[in-house]
């Protein structure tokens, strides 16, 4: 046979771990997902056209992923500063920070919420210095940027650290003597080598922020069509037993999911393979 | 001091001053990289005891010693004590057959694996309704058998076994990877078996990254909220976790007691951060000592 499925091996447990793989993913993530799909092939097309195009919807749509896109934008800029920050400088409380980074990825989203709506309240620590500029962040649209942003601030720094970990300092070197000034060598020698890792944290900080729901719906205001977030308004109808709505929002979301991890998986491979060419 | 060194000091300044910023954007980067880090990190994490002691000491400790929240506490405990080993389990398991065997379809078990990471919370809570709830494929079956799973403790084990699945095999397929397959090879050539391979070859070479998995996916199993949310029902005393039991009392305008317990929750969170920084301190052994020689010797030891 030419085609060989899998690799002679003298090593043990192969039929063993691979079965109970295919087994408990099967169990607990196949079959509940593929659940979603069938459901939803049931839905006449004009039906699921309807529920998935109601201004409300669209509403949400916007507000999801445009704050979801602004908040990652947000992160690659500071995301890349503290980055840097941790692997070229030396400064008290550093290695505290570094493992700090991780907080908002550990911490359950419900403490996020709260906790983020306390804070940006008009009476909050930062609130009651912006409520006298005229900004007002708990309950508008601004909240739900601050929710997104606090979310996705792990992503850009942990997929741009490692790079500049392996950043080999002689081709800094070499643009230095070479006579490039320090903005120079930065734009020409660095920025190129961190711009896939870049990419790829970004899409992963928007990607987290596109299905967020518990940090976000308590600093919300959740008003339809102006605070409602899309995984908020799938919640809103499973409460009314609208199953149908529900599952077409969901359809929506876990494709625009599906494309974006597969956006991910393709960023990363670039990625990689700039880096092996080296 | 002689001159060959002072040459070589200046040597060494020289080139740093090539590859490094003036002192002047050196600290701007880093006060930027502070002021971005307080207002989104330090001031929610202090934030967070602030509110939950605003009522003092007494206000504190009264949140955690009553009924609903005792009974959230213990099933959050009982959820974590049901999914963390399964995981775990199925972790070690997938990590094996991954980092250890060339198979065909290997890349769609990783894309498989790492799905419920991309899904929303809210429609990995919906995907169990649809299954288990009155209108779904098991709904009709379950009523008749009277068997509850949604809005009850099956419903919320499932969908947090489904959020928290990736996390102890993320950890462990990196490092099993680099760590190769030559000493479990050994192993069995000199006559071992498997049981005894992997508890005195395998397990010792990933203690690290499996204690760190099996306590980030203890994290994310005793906070998941939104997952938790769709398939719990709310019910004060029997199905509310303690996510859910902070979202509660902060819409009760319990701030005091929400805070409190969601201090719990954060110190949770802290813990996991400060074992995953240890843990990477230790994971820095097998990776520096994977040539065989040193391998051979540390066996020896062992």
């Amino acid at each position: 046979m030419s085609f060989i499925l899998k690799q002679p091996s003298v090593l043990p447990g192969f039929a063993l771990t691979l079965g109970f793989t295919l087994f408990y993913l099967g169990v607990i993530v196949l079959i509940p997902l593929s659940g979603l799909f069938v459901k939803t092939s049931t839905l006449p097309w004009e039906q699921f056209w309807g529920i998935t195009t109601t201004p409300r919807a669209i509403a949400s749509y916007q507000l999801t992923f445009g704050a979801s896109f602004v908040g990652a934008i947000i992160n690659g800029l500071f995301g890349s500063i503290i980055a840097w920050v941790l692997v070229r400088y030396q400064f008290p409380g550093r290695s505290a920070i570094d493992a700090l980074v991780d907080l908002p990825f550990a911490l359950p989203t419900a403490v996020s919420g709260i906790t983020l709506a306390a804070i940006y309240s008009s009476n909050g620590w930062i609130g009651r210095f912006l409520e006298p500029l005229g900004i007002k962040v708990a309950f508008t649209p601004l909240g739900i940027l601050v929710a997104l942003t606090f979310i996705g601030l792990p992503f850009v720094v942990r997929t741009v650290q490692p790079v500049l970990q392996d950043l080999d300092k002689e081709v800094e070197e070499a643009a230095a003597t070479l006579g490039a000034n320090r903005w120079q060598t930065f734009r020409a020698v660095i920025v190129p080598e961190l711009w896939p890792a870049l990419l790829t944290g970004i899409a992963m900080a928007f990607a987290r922020s596109v299905g967020e729901y518990g940090s976000v719906i308590f600093i919300a205001g959740n008003m339809p069509l102006k605070s409602e977030i899309t995984p908020l308004l799938i919640m809103t109808k499973l409460e009314q037993y609208d199953y149908a709505g529900a599952t077409a929002l969901g359809v929506v979301m876990l494709v625009v999911s599906f494309v974006l991890a597969l956006a991910i998986n393709l960023l990363q491979w670039w990625s990689s393979t700039r880096h092996m060419n080296q | 001091m002689n001159a060959v060194t002072i040459i070589a000091d200046k040597d060494l300044q020289w080139k740093e001053s090539l590859t490094t910023e003036s002192v002047f954007v050196r600290r701007s980067l880093i006060a930027a990289a502070f002021l971005y880090l307080t207002l989104f990190l330090f001031i929610p994490l202090a934030a967070v005891f602030a509110e939950a002691l605003k009522g003092g000491i007494l206000a504190y400790v009264g949140s955690f010693l009553n009924e609903d929240a005792l009974a959230a506490i213990r099933l959050t405990l009982l959820v974590a004590s049901v999914v963390v080993p399964l995981n775990a389990l199925f972790g070690v398991a997938a990590a094996w057959v991954i980092a250890k065997f060339d198979f065909v379809g290997k890349q769609i078990l990783i894309t498989l694996i790492d799905m419920p990471l991309a899904v929303s919370p809210v429609i990995s809570g919906l995907i169990y309704v649809l299954l288990f709830g009155l209108q779904g494929w098991f709904g009709p079956w379950l009523a008749d058998h009277d068997i509850k799973i949604l809005f009850a403790l099956p419903g919320i084990v499932l969908a947090t076994i489904f959020v928290t699945v990736p996390f102890v095999v993320r950890e462990l397929i990196p490092l099993m990877q680099s760590q190769g397959r030559e000493e479990e090879e050994a192993a069995i050539t000199l006559g071992a078996s498997g049981w005894q391979m992997f508890t005195r070859v395998t397990l010792p070479n990933i203690k690290w990254s499996l204690l760190y998995g099996v306590i980030l996916c203890n994290a994310r199993a005793m906070g998941e909220f939104g997952a938790v949310s769709v398939v719990s029902g709310h019910i004060r005393g029997l199905t509310n976790t303690m996510p859910l039991h902070v979202e509660i009392l902060y819409n009760e305008y319990n701030a005091v007691s929400a805070f409190a317990v969601a201090s719990l929750l954060t110190l949770l969170a802290v813990v996991t951060l400060a074992v995953k920084a240890i843990v990477e301190r230790k994971a820095h052994f097998p990776t520096i000592v994977a040539d065989p020689i040193s391998n051979v010797q540390t066996g020896s030891i062992r």
